[in-house]
């Protein structure tokens, strides 16, 4: 049994007073113990909703509308609020883009890091100092004593996603589900703390759900990708496979549009359009508007994703090298 | 060396940071400290940098945005940020920019044709109506877009178009000279490469010269001519783009050069020490690279190195390369 | 930003906003053509008979139907002043917003734009201003006003001086929140846009920001009616707004006042009741554009 499962998961959002469009449609995902699994997306394909719904934090007017998730055998989306939170912050843990999402600005690092221990385990005070300082540490954090009594606002970016790192890592999760975490930081910034995710899931075992639009991170970081397009995954596989090998003509044309594929001065792939908002998809394959081996079954239906793919006339490899 | 469209010859920037009216410190923030860059007519110099380090300011000055706090701006070998505006008007319509963001960048109140015509009844007032309805519709087209928008309103176009529209602004009085302030950093990965190549083919049938400022380094490779890498309000680097990929001469330019994903993977392997920009307001002594460089010694902490000239051809500030 | 069909599409789907809607319509008509459909003109002393004072609403013992809602002591007949004296109070009321409206949003501006000390001089002065009731100053002005001129030049001016007073003490609520959006505003590129191409201050606050500051504008100036509307039937209801021969709500209501105890209470209660439905209207309207024009209230539409 995975540890984590997730089948035909549907998320929806109300649109006027009786219809609903979906943001997610009909998502499978299954993820290894100590597995690194890349999500890949533009922006509106859905892949921050994922994560959001694998932790049933869909909010208000958004719904989960339908599958299940999976956790070691358990529905986490039929369990209660006092249920999920045993997990959530807990056996499962989250980093955002922002670190300031997790951080609280008016109370000290060392405050937010005891009481998140607290929260889950039985612990004393001293004892559960002595294990946050080490966290901070193990995340590289200069003179992890001092910056306990530090308040967010007295750290840089790179070292509040440290810090929010670390929290993640107190209650020894089993799986770290990563949006965006180095988006707002700087190139090198964001070097760092990639190696660091990397370093630590190897390190503890941790499975990791890694959420990006950048595919040079998730070459870097993950064993499996994702690739997800307006509300559905479109392509899966191992991540060197389909780096070097795509077979849905979108991650093909994603991977021949980066500018270190072309020669300076050349034009660039470039795939016409741009992705459909999810209240106006077209019929058939979401994709069907901008790919260039469109077929009137691709118009008609959408196709299922089988061997790694969801489409109709999926690339074979000498094409995807051209 | 022909003659220099656009120059800066010792430019230096300063903010003074708000305080306490009663307060008797006077911080001050160095934005720039003493840049000299000139630009060759037709190329695409490019500004690479991360937060902080001054090259969105760069941009700033030589648009007329902000006033130096000292140094000289030349375009054409007249000196413009001394400028009176009546003198300033004809040289602006030849200077235009790009925005980073197409969501904030163009008046969510008017449609695109005021938007466009803006410039030209403003810079070129003598221009007949029928002229400037021709002008807009010649540059709608060769960026891409259709006429029949010009009537429309920004929020109902995705960040592509509104990317296009904003370049069509630019290029709407004809101007030699564009500063480009990480144009496709908010777009879509699929929509970037359609930028990039718009940029280009402009480039190419109109004989601009683009001021391209990025993070990316990816995107320098691909698309300049020529590259100046900043760190904290100075120039560490500035080379051909082929000189500086192939050998990075300063150690911060092969720190970000490192710092780029590779899709072939394993460059985050092994960990990284966090390494934290000096606080822009007290600035070191030496180097600002020092507390951060593996070559620093006790040269690098005192004397500041100034830019020279390699054998390659390559200028670089560092007291550490041939 | 939200275009007009969706915004008759949300009025329409808001009982609330629908009656307020209709209330205030009613009244404005009712004000707007008064001098046709008014049975009686009230200002007209030939058509006044003092043989009709005091008379009950119609459909009581002693009524009179050419009196609806009855008579006052000098013999007019309540729904005509009051037919009259809503659109003298609507006219005060829109009157004092213009005048709040053109100085806060130009003081406002200014100082958004601007920055620096003058924008530190205009906001301290916003704050001593909004320090002092509105009431209090309109007393001392329209005090000192009556005080210096007769009585008859005092009534001939006596909605200008209104218009102005109340105009003049409320700016600094509409210059307060054009200069928050300002200072949102002029933060966005398409200023900077602007200025890339060298367009004067001037035209840059009034052809770019200015109107991408006009949703909170609109709302807080329906809510600044009702305001001014009110102050001015305090200020009559003083004896210091409208003399009693051009009577607004305010001013009919102070003179029914008199007689409340004599057991005329129509006089009162029927400007009072019609006072009530136009400042309760007019706030719900308001209260109801700032959920629909408030893009954070509003979610999954655009």
């Amino acid at each position: 049994m995975a540890m984590l499962e997730v089948q035909d998961l549907h998320v929806a959002f109300p649109r006027g007073k009786r219809d609903e469009v979906e943001a997610l449609r009909g998502v499978n995902l299954h993820l290894e113990k100590g597995e690194r699994l890349g999500v890949v997306g533009e922006s509106g394909a859905g892949k921050s909703m994922l994560a959001f719904a694998i932790l049933n934090l869909i909010a208000d007017p958004g719904r989960v509308s339908g599958g299940r998730v999976m956790f070691h055998g358990e529905n986490l989306l039929d369990l209660s609020e006092r249920g999920i939170r045993g997990i959530r912050g807990n056996r499962i843990s989250m980093i955002f883009q922002d670190p300031m999402v997790t951080l609280n600005p008016v109370l000290t690092i060392g405050t937010q890091m005891i009481e998140t221990l607290k929260a889950h385990r039985k612990i004393s005070d001293a004892e559960a100092r002595k294990l946050c300082i080490e966290r901070l540490k193990q995340v590289a954090i200069p003179s992890a004593e001092s910056r306990m009594d530090a308040y967010p606002h007295e750290l840089s970016g790179g070292l509040r996603q440290r810090v929010v790192i670390a929290i993640a890592l107190l209650t020894d999760p089993e799986l770290i589900i990563a949006d965006e975490p180095t988006t707002a930081l700087d190139v090198t910034i964001q070097a760092e703390i990639m190696a660091l995710i990397l370093k630590l899931c190897r390190e503890n075992d941790v499975a990791l759900i890694l959420i990006t639009h950048d595919l040079g991170v998730v070459a870097e970081v993950t064993e499996r990708i994702m690739i997800m397009y307006a509300g559905l995954c479109v392509e899966e596989g191992r991540t060197q496979d389909i780096i070097n090998a795509p077979r849905h003509p979108y991650t093909a044309g994603l991977l021949k549009a980066l500018p270190q594929k072309a020669g300076r001065g050349q034009r660039l792939y470039q795939i016409p359009g741009s992705m459909p908002p999810i209240t106006a998809l077209p019929p058939g394959c979401a994709y069907n508007p901008r790919c260039e081996f469109a077929a009137d079954r691709c118009r008609a239906t959408i196709p299922p994703l089988a061997g790694g793919v969801a489409c109709f006339h999926p690339l074979q490899e000498e094409e995807a090298a051209s | 060396m022909t003659q220099p469209i656009v120059e800066t010859r010792g430019l230096e920037m300063r903010f003074a940071l708000p305080t306490h009216f009663l307060s008797r410190e006077k911080p001050v923030l160095h934005a720039l400290n003493g840049v000299d860059v000139s630009i060759q007519p037709g190329e695409s110099f490019c500004v690479v940098g991360e937060s902080g380090c001054g090259k969105t300011t760069l941009g700033r000055a030589i648009m007329g945005l902000l006033a130096p706090s000292a140094g000289e701006i030349l375009f054409r070998d007249q000196r413009i940020d001394t400028m009176d505006e009546r003198m300033r008007k004809p040289i602006r319509a030849e200077m235009q920019m790009v925005f980073q963001n197409p969501y904030a960048s163009l008046n969510p109140r008017r449609n695109v044709f005021d938007t466009l015509a803006e410039p030209i009844r403003h810079l070129l007032p003598d221009t007949p109506a029928a002229e400037v309805r021709e002008q807009v519709e010649s540059v709608l087209a060769a960026t891409g877009c259709d006429p029949s928008w010009q009537r429309r309103l920004p929020h109902e176009f995705s960040g592509g178009q509104r990317q296009r529209i904003a370049i069509a602004r630019a290029l709407v009085t004809n101007p030699a000279f564009i500063v480009a302030d990480e144009p496709i950093s908010a777009l879509d990965v699929s929509i970037q490469a359609q930028i990039l190549n718009l940029l280009t083919d402009l480039q190419a049938d109109r004989g601009l010269t683009y001021l391209f400022i990025t993070h990316d380094l990816s995107v320098v490779e691909h698309f300049g001519s020529r590259v100046a890498v900043m760190y904290l309000g100075q120039v560490m680097e500035l080379a051909e783009t082929q000189a500086i990929f192939a050998q990075p001469k300063h150690p911060y330019t092969r720190l970000l050069l490192e710092a780029i994903p590779k899709l072939e993977g394993g460059s985050f392997d092994k960990p990284r020490t966090p390494g934290e920009l000096p606080d822009p307001v007290n600035l070191p002594v030496g180097c600002p690279f020092a507390p951060r460089c593996p070559l620093a010694d006790a040269r690098c902490r005192a004397e500041r190195p100034k830019l020279r000239t390699l054998a390659n051809g390559t200028q670089a500030a560092c007291h550490h390369t041939e | 930003m939200i275009s007009f069909s969706a915004f008759l599409k949300r009025f329409l789907s808001d009982p609330v906003a629908i009656g307020a809607g209709i209330v205030l319509l009613v009244l404005v008509l009712m004000a707007v053509l008064a001098p046709l459909i008014a049975p009686q003109n009230p200002y007209d002393p030939l058509q006044l008979d003092i043989m009709d004072s005091e008379m009950p609403p119609a459909w009581k013992p002693g009524g009179d139907e050419r009196f609806l809602l009855g008579t006052d002591a000098q013999g007019r007949g309540v729904l005509s002043t009051i037919m009259y004296g809503t659109g003298i109070s609507l006219l005060i009321g829109v009157g004092a917003v213009i005048v709040q409206a053109v100085l806060g949003i130009t003081l406002g501006l200014i100082a958004g734009y601007k920055g620096g000390w003058i924008d530190s001089f205009l906001m301290r002065l916003a704050d001593i201003q909004l320090s002092l009731s509105t009431l209090m100053m309109a007393i001392i002005a329209l005090a000192l006003f009556s005080a210096a001129f007769d009585a008859n030049t005092y009534a001939d001016y006596a909605i200008i001086m209104l218009i102005l007073v109340i105009g003049i003490a409320e700016w600094p609520k509409f210059a307060r929140t054009v200069r928050s959006s300002v200072l949102g505003e002029k933060k966005k590129e398409y200023v900077d846009a602007a200025r890339v191409i060298g367009l004067p201050a001037r035209r840059i606050m009034w052809g770019h920001i200015l109107p991408n500051t006009l949703t909170p504008v609109l709302v807080i100036s329906t809510i600044q009616v009702a305001e001014a509307i009110m102050i001015e039937a305090s200020l009559s209801f003083l004896g210091l707004g409208m003399p009693t021969d051009r009577p607004s709500l305010g001013s009919l209501i102070r003179s029914g006042f008199e007689f409340i105890f004599s057991g005329s209470w129509w006089i009162t209660l029927f400007p009072a009741l019609v006072l009530i439905a136009l400042v309760l209207s007019l706030n719900l309207l308001g209260d109801w554009l700032r959920d629909v024009l408030n893009p954070k209230l509003r979610r999954g539409e655009d």
